[in-house]
């Protein structure tokens, strides 16, 4: 963990206006953002960068591709909490749960709803990087 | 395809209803058109009650009920199938050919009167009759049920595509109100993006508004005489400021008086489409060329790009609603989807013909061909 520097956010999103609000908020939060368009592009950097937090949209190329992230993610390191962003639950009804049955294959600590708000997604971070005061 | 029709006979006749089962069991219906053999499972019931008992047990597609009966009469089984099994046709059997009967059964909902005595050549072929009744109202049915869903469909990946130019305008927004942008420059690019979405959405409803005049047919069409190398030139004028920043040069071949009877406005939507595209999916410093052939049948309008090109699978999909290519090249491409599926549309309702070869990374080329005589 970089306990003296910036905690590292991955942002992965293949809309170019979400990477960029969501980078410019998390920076104004104090957060050092590396982002990618794509589930490639990300793997690409995770192998250089290891992140404090992961913010996943879970549509991109393929439909799976925020899921398989998030694994390969928890896979290196469990530790690491994945946010999954998506707006498949507004427009289909479809929900996913991070409980239960579908939490034991879902590796992600929350599951957003798009749109998501700044202030919403600013308590989730708080919540899952409590411990690391983050 | 094979199908089954479920019939009751109801007769209190014994010698009818095994009349009526010899004629049946072993016939099968065939409809060529429909592309359908139809063969047939008979229950038999000798009174209204019993009949009643089966039409809550089972399900029938055909009910061939006489019309006297000892205990309840076969007008009042017809009331209860109606309730029981609504689907089903009913051919009423009756002795004397009566035309209260008649009257009475059809306000009944009847379908078809079968005059007692009959052959089994009259038997089959009224059964005939009702088979592929039912078979075209399942027909119809489906077609209906498939426009639903393609309608349900459309709306949902439309309802999706005008969502995200808000959202992404509404964070840009609340981004100022949280205080998030701070130097001029970040400012200038939010403005900018914000502004870029929005004319992404107004090109898609006026996309939209396109396609849906035409197809419903409501526009009015004015056929005039339009030189096809005057209407190019028009449209690879509107791309020539995007071109020239990206250094994609514009090329036109076309001789003179190439002149094609049609809608200006419809011509105008096909032809500014395929040329923005070849721009837009182009690579910079590359070329779009643009051909004018003739020849016995027509017209055929060449739009060649240097572009990215499509895949085999990317092709398959091109014309269809809301396509658009996603892939790392296209990300930073604006476009609502509609395009080609309205230029489709369009050239197919002058007869003519659209296809695209492509090759990935290559280039795609766009071949429309106008028939002259269709018109």
């Amino acid at each position: 963990m970089n306990s003296n520097l910036k905690k590292i956010v991955l942002l992965v999103d293949d809309d170019v206006d979400f990477l960029e609000q969501h980078r410019l908020f998390l920076e104004t939060e104090n957060y050092e953002v590396v982002a990618a368009h794509s589930r490639r592009e990300a793997e690409k950097l995770l192998e250089t960068v290891t992140p404090d937090l992961a913010i996943l949209d879970l549509m991109m190329d393929e439909t799976d591709d925020g899921f398989v992230l998030a694994y390969n993610i928890k896979k290196k390191d469990a530790g690491v909490p994945v946010i999954l962003v998506t707006a498949v639950t507004s427009e289909t009804g479809l929900e996913f749960g991070t409980v239960g049955e579908e939490g034991s294959w879902i590796k992600a600590d929350a599951i957003l709803p798009k749109p998501i708000r700044f202030e919403q997604l600013k308590r989730e971070i708080h919540r899952l990087c409590k411990t690391d005061k983050i | 395809m094979t199908d089954v029709t479920r019939i009751l006979v109801t007769d209190d006749e014994d010698g009818m209803r095994l009349g009526v089962q010899r004629a049946l069991r072993k016939y099968v219906a065939s409809f060529h058109d429909l592309d359908c053999n139809v063969s047939f499972e008979l229950d038999l019931a000798a009174s209204g009650e019993e009949a009643v008992e089966r039409l809550k047990e089972n399900s029938y597609d055909l009910l061939l009920l006489d019309y006297k009966l000892p205990g309840i009469s076969g007008i009042e089984v017809l009331s209860e199938a109606k309730k029981l099994c609504p689907d089903a046709l009913v051919i009423m059997m009756t002795a004397y050919a009566s035309l209260d009967i008649a009257v009475s059964a059809t306000k009944q909902g009847a379908f078809d009167f079968l005059a007692k005595p009959f052959t089994p050549q009259e038997l089959r072929a009224t059964v005939r009759q009702a088979t592929k009744n039912l078979i075209l109202q399942r027909q119809a049915q489906k077609l209906a049920d498939e426009k639903r869903r393609v309608r349900f469909e459309f709306i949902s990946v439309l309802s999706h595509e005008l969502k995200a130019p808000i959202g992404a305008v509404e964070g840009y927004l609340e981004l100022f109100r949280s205080g998030a942008v701070k130097d001029e420059e970040t400012q200038t690019r939010i403005v900018e993006r914000s502004l870029a979405r929005l004319a992404g959405m107004r090109k898609l409803i006026f996309d939209l508004l396109d396609l849906t005049r035409i197809e419903a047919g409501t526009k009015q069409r004015k056929l005039e005489p339009i030189d096809l190398g005057e209407l190019l030139r028009g449209a690879l004028e509107l791309v020539e400021f995007s071109a020239n920043a990206r250094g994609i040069s514009l090329e036109l071949e076309v001789a003179p008086y190439m002149i094609f009877e049609g809608d200006r406005s419809e011509i105008e939507i096909v032809m500014n489409n395929l040329v923005s595209n070849a721009v837009k999916y182009n690579r910079d410093n590359g070329k779009v060329m643009v051909r004018v052939l003739k020849d016995a049948r027509g017209y055929q309008v060449e739009i060649e790009d240097t572009g990215i090109g499509m895949t085999e699978k990317e092709l398959g999909k091109l014309f269809g609603e809301f396509v658009r290519m996603k892939n790392e090249k296209t990300r930073h491409i604006e476009g609502s989807g509609l395009g080609l599926s309205t230029v489709k549309k369009i050239v197919q309702l002058y007869g003519g013909d659209i296809r695209a070869i492509s090759e990935w990374e290559k280039g795609t080329t766009f071949k429309v061909e106008l028939p002259v005589q269709s018109v």
